[in-house]
C-alpha cells in the first residue's frame, strides 16, 4: 500500500470514529458552517465537538503548518482528506476569515512572532477575525482611505470609520487597513495592523439589507488601541497586502457562479411544461436559459482552464482577471432565471411555503456581489488598464 | 485530460502561425480576391500544407495519416482564423477525410484516406439544400439502378465546389429509411457545378445532380445509415470552425485595441475613453470563454467523449456569438476606416459570417444545445 492510500485508510477510519452523526448532513448554506470565537453562534452543540475533534489534529486547516497549529498535510493528502469527508456527507467543522483571508496573508507577509500569536487561536476556532477596509468615502476607490492611526510610542490610537464589515458584530479581532500618513500618494502611507475588538474605542451597528439579513457592519474606531507589534509588513505599505487579499477575495466570490448540479432548463420544464417536441413551452425563456446555462458551463471550463495552466507551469493567465466580473454577473443571471421560473413561489418573503423565502432573499443578496470586494466597473477598469493596456483617461 | 496545451502541440501552433504569416495572410487574400481567380486559393500554398502534414494531421496513422488528431488541426485552423488563409483545409480536411474515415468501408478508406493525406484527391460534402443548415431535411433521392444508383437533386454551399475532385453527396435512398452518402466524381455525367461568388472572397458552389449514374462502390459506408457518422462529423466541422473562429476573434480584437491605443480624437486617445475601454474589456472576458470551450470541445472529438453534441454545439453557439460581436466592434470601433475597403477589418467580418452560417449557425446551435440539455 503506498503512504497516500495509507493515510487514506487511517483517515477514513479516524473519521468514521470521530465525525459525530449530525455533523453528516451537507450545509445549507454558510449560516450552517461554525464560524467559531468567543461568543459562537451554536445552532446543535455537536458542531463545536467536531470542530474541537479537526482542531486537534489541525484538520481545520489542513494545509497550514504544523508549528502553527495547522494540518501540516500535502495538497495530495489534503485532497485525500476533502474526499473521505465528502464520502460521508461531514460538513466543514470551521469556516472563518481568519482561515481565508488573514491566515494566507499572516503567512506570507507577517513577522514569527505574529504567526505564533494569531494563527493557532485561528485554527482551533477560538479567535473570530473580520476586515476593515471599506469606507463611507472609499468604496471602489478604496486606497483613499481615511481612518486615521496616531503613532503614540508602542502604540497607535485609531479614529475613523468602516463600512460593510462582514459579521463585525461577531468578530472578535479586526485586520484593518489604516492611514498612517497623508503626506504621499493615496496608495502609500496606508498601513495594515490588527486589534482586538472588545475595547471601549469600537462600536458596531449592523447594517439591514434588502434581503432582509444583516451580514454587514458598520464600525466606528474612537481612540481604538492597536498595538504596534501587530503591525503587519511595514508601516506605510499596507497596500501591497490589501492587494493580496483582494485578489483572495475575487477569487472566492468568483466561485459563486459556476454551474449548479441540477439544469434551470430541466427546473423550467417540470414548471411551465415542454411542446410535443420536448422544448420548453415559451421560447423566449428558453432562449435567456440556454444563454445562461451555455455561458455558466464555458465560464467553469475557464476556472479549469486557468487552473491546469497555473498547474502546468504557464502562470497565472490574463484570463483570471475576468473570474470576479464575469462570475457574479453570472450569478446574478442565474437569480433573476430563478424568479422568472419559479414566479409566485420565488417571491415569498417568509412562511414554510416559501421555504422561509429563500429564493427572493437568495436573489436579493446576489446584487451585492457585483459590487463587494471590487464592482463590475472597477473589474472592468482593470482589465482595460492592465490587461489591455488601454491608457488613463 | 487538462485543458492545457502540450510543448509538441504549442510548437505546431507556432510553427503554423509563422508559416500562414507568410504565406497565406490577408494581404494574400486580397491579392487572391483582386485576381478574380476561380478557385480562390493558392495551390502552391496548398502543397506546401501538405508537405507539412497538414492534410494528413486527423487522419490514422493505419491509412498514411499523422493520427495527431483533432486537437492539432484545430490548432491549425485557429491559425487560419488569424490570418483568413485560404485553403482546402476546411472542405477537404476537416469536413471531406472526417467523414470518408468515420463512415466508409475497410476498404475505401484504404482507397480514398491515403490519397487524401497525401494531397491527391478533394473530397467535398454536398448536404444543404436549403436557405439554412437543416439535415433533417433531405430532398436530394437515389434510386437503385443495375448494379449501381442514380441520383437527383440539387445542393447549395458545397465548399471549394469549384476545385473538389469528389462529392460527397447525402441523398434519400429509395427503400431505406435513414440518410446515405455516395462519392461522385466532379466529370459524372449529369453533375452541374455552378461556382458562387461568397462574401468571404472563397469559393462556394452549387450542384445540380440531374440523373447522375454512379457505380456500387459509390455508396460510402451501409446503405440508409450515414446518420450517426455524418452526425459526428458535423460535431467535429463545428468544432474546427469554432476554431476558426476564436483565431479570426482574437485577432479582430487585438487589430481594434491597437487602434484604440493610437487614434486620438479630441486631443486624447480614444483607447482612454471609459465608454471603449469597458466594451473592450467585456470583449475580452467573452474571447477567454470562446478559448476555453473550444479546446474542450476539441480534446472531446480525440478523447471519444460521450456528450461530444453537446459540447460541439456549445462551443459553436458560444464561437457564432463572439465572432459576431467582435467583429462587429472591429467595424465600429475603427469608425469611418472600418468601412473602407482599405482597411483589412472587413475580411474579418465577410469571413465571420460565412464560417458562422455554415453548419449551423447561432440558433441553430443553441436551440441544439438546449434540446441536448432537456428542455
Amino acid at each position: 500500500m503506498s503512504e497516500l492510500e495509507q493515510f487514506r485508510a487511517e483517515t477514513r477510519a479516524w473519521l468514521e470514529a470521530n465525525c459525530p452523526q449530525s455533523m453528516r448532513t451537507p450545509a445549507r448554506g454558510f449560516e450552517d458552517i461554525y464560524n467559531g470565537g468567543r461568543k459562537p453562534e451554536i445552532d446543535h452543540p455537536d458542531q463545536k465537538v467536531w470542530c474541537d475533534r479537526m482542531a486537534e489534529r489541525g484538520w481545520t486547516v489542513p494545509t497550514w503548518p504544523k508549528e502553527y497549529g495547522g494540518g501540516g498535510l500535502s495538497k495530495e493528502e489534503a485532497k485525500v482528506l476533502a474526499q473521505e469527508m465528502a464520502r460521508i456527507n461531514a460538513r466543514r467543522p470551521l469556516d472563518s476569515f481568519g482561515i481565508s483571508m488573514l491566515g494566507p496573508a499572516l503567512l506570507k507577509f507577517g513577522t514569527e512572532a505574529q504567526k505564533k500569536e494569531h494563527l493557532p487561536p485561528i485554527v482551533r476556532g477560538e479567535i473570530r477575525w473580520c476586515q476593515g477596509y471599506s469606507e463611507p468615502n472609499a468604496g471602489s476607490d478604496l486606497a483613499s482611505l481615511a481612518t486615521r492611526a496616531d503613532d503614540k510610542g508602542d502604540h497607535y490610537l485609531i479614529n475613523g470609520q468602516k463600512i460593510w464589515t462582514s459579521y463585525a458584530d461577531k468578530a472578535d479581532w479586526i485586520f484593518c487597513l489604516v492611514r498612517t500618513d497623508n503626506s504621499g500618494s493615496k496608495h502609500e502611507g496606508i498601513s495594515f495592523v490588527l486589534f482586538d475588538m472588545d475595547q471601549p474605542g469600537v462600536t458596531v451597528k449592523p447594517i439591514k439589507l434588502i434581503s432582509g439579513s444583516s451580514p454587514f457592519c458598520e464600525t466606528f474606531f474612537d481612540d481604538a488601541k492597536a498595538l504596534k507589534a501587530n503591525l503587519v509588513g511595514e508601516e506605510g505599505k499596507g497596500w501591497t497586502i490589501a492587494k493580496y487579499l483582494l485578489t483572495h477575495e475575487r477569487e472566492m466570490i468568483s466561485s459563486f457562479g459556476t454551474a449548479p448540479r441540477q439544469s434551470l432548463g430541466q427546473q423550467a420544464v417540470d414548471v411551465i411544461g415542454a411542446d410535443a417536441s420536448g422544448r420548453l413551452a415559451n421560447g423566449v425563456l428558453r432562449q435567456n436559459i440556454a444563454q445562461y446555462q451555455l455561458d455558466a458551463l464555458v465560464f467553469g471550463y475557464t476556472m479549469a482552464r486557468v487552473g491546469d495552466e497555473a498547474k502546468a507551469g504557464q502562470g497565472l493567465g490574463p484570463a483570471s482577471s475576468i473570474f470576479k466580473y464575469y462570475g457574479t454577473e453570472l450569478n446574478k443571471r442565474r437569480n433573476e432565471l430563478n424568479l422568472a421560473v419559479q414566479g409566485e413561489a420565488a417571491l415569498g418573503w417568509d412562511g414554510e411555503v416559501y421555504d422561509g423565502g429563500q429564493l427572493s432573499r437568495d436573489w436579493l443578496r446576489s446584487k451585492g456581489n457585483s459590487i463587494e470586494g471590487g464592482t463590475s466597473e472597477v473589474q472592468l477598469n482593470i482589465i482595460a488598464k492592465r490587461v489591455l493596456g488601454l491608457p488613463d483617461a | 485530460m487538462a485543458l492545457v496545451l502540450n510543448e509538441e502541440q504549442i510548437m505546431l501552433k507556432d510553427s503554423a502561425a509563422g508559416f500562414l504569416a507568410q504565406k497565406a495572410a490577408v494581404a494574400q487574400l486580397r491579392a487572391l480576391r483582386d485576381s478574380g481567380s476561380k478557385t480562390t486559393f493558392d495551390g502552391d500554398v496548398w502543397n506546401e500544407m501538405v508537405n507539412m502534414g497538414w492534410a494528413s494531421i486527423a487522419i490514422p496513422e493505419a491509412y498514411g495519416g499523422l493520427g495527431y488528431g483533432y486537437t492539432g488541426l484545430g490548432l491549425v485552423l485557429e491559425q487560419v482564423g488569424r490570418h483568413l488563409s485560404n485553403s482546402p483545409l476546411e472542405s477537404a480536411v476537416l469536413v471531406g477525410a472526417t467523414l470518408v474515415n468515420e463512415l466508409a468501408s475497410e476498404a475505401q478508406k484504404q482507397q480514398w484516406l491515403p490519397a487524401i493525406a497525401a494531397g491527391e484527391t478533394r473530397f467535398s460534402l454536398a448536404l444543404q439544400e436549403g436557405a439554412h443548415h437543416n439535415p433533417q431535411q433531405l430532398a436530394t433521392s437515389a434510386r437503385r439502378e443495375g448494379d449501381g444508383f442514380v441520383l437527383s437533386g440539387s445542393k447549395v454551399l458545397v465548399l471549394d465546389a469549384p476545385s473538389a475532385q469528389q462529392f460527397l453527396v447525402v441523398a434519400q435512398l429509395e427503400g431505406t429509411d435513414g440518410a446515405s452518402v455516395f462519392a461522385v466524381p466532379a466529370s459524372a455525367d449529369g453533375l452541374a457545378i455552378e461556382s458562387r461568388a461568397m462574401v468571404d472572397s472563397r469559393a462556394a458552389g452549387a450542384l445540380t445532380l440531374n440523373q447522375v449514374a454512379v457505380g456500387a462502390d459509390a455508396l460510402v459506408g451501409e446503405a440508409g445509415a450515414a446518420g450517426p457518422a455524418l452526425e459526428r462529423t458535423l460535431d467535429i466541422a463545428n468544432i474546427g470552425l469554432s476554431a476558426e473562429l476564436l483565431g479570426l476573434s482574437a485577432e479582430a480584437f487585438e487589430r481594434t485595441v491597437a487602434y484604440l491605443q493610437e487614434r486620438k480624437q479630441f486631443g486624447r486617445i480614444i483607447g482612454s475613453f471609459q465608454g471603449l475601454q469597458h466594451r473592450a474589456a467585456e470583449l475580452f472576458a467573452e474571447l477567454e470563454l470562446a478559448r476555453s470551450i473550444v479546446l474542450k470541445a476539441l480534446q472531446a472529438i480525440d478523447e471519444g467523449a460521450d456528450n461530444l453534441p453537446l459540447l460541439a454545439s456549445a462551443a459553436k453557439a458560444k464561437l457564432c456569438e463572439v465572432a459576431q460581436r467582435a467583429s462587429n466592434e472591429a467595424v465600429q470601433m475603427h469608425g469611418g476606416i472600418g468601412m473602407t475597403d482599405e482597411c483589412d477589418i472587413g475580411f474579418f467580418i465577410k469571413r465571420a459570417r460565412v464560417a458562422q452560417h455554415t453548419f449551423g449557425d447561432y440558433n441553430y446551435h443553441l436551440d441544439r444545445f438546449a434540446r441536448l440539455g432537456g428542455f
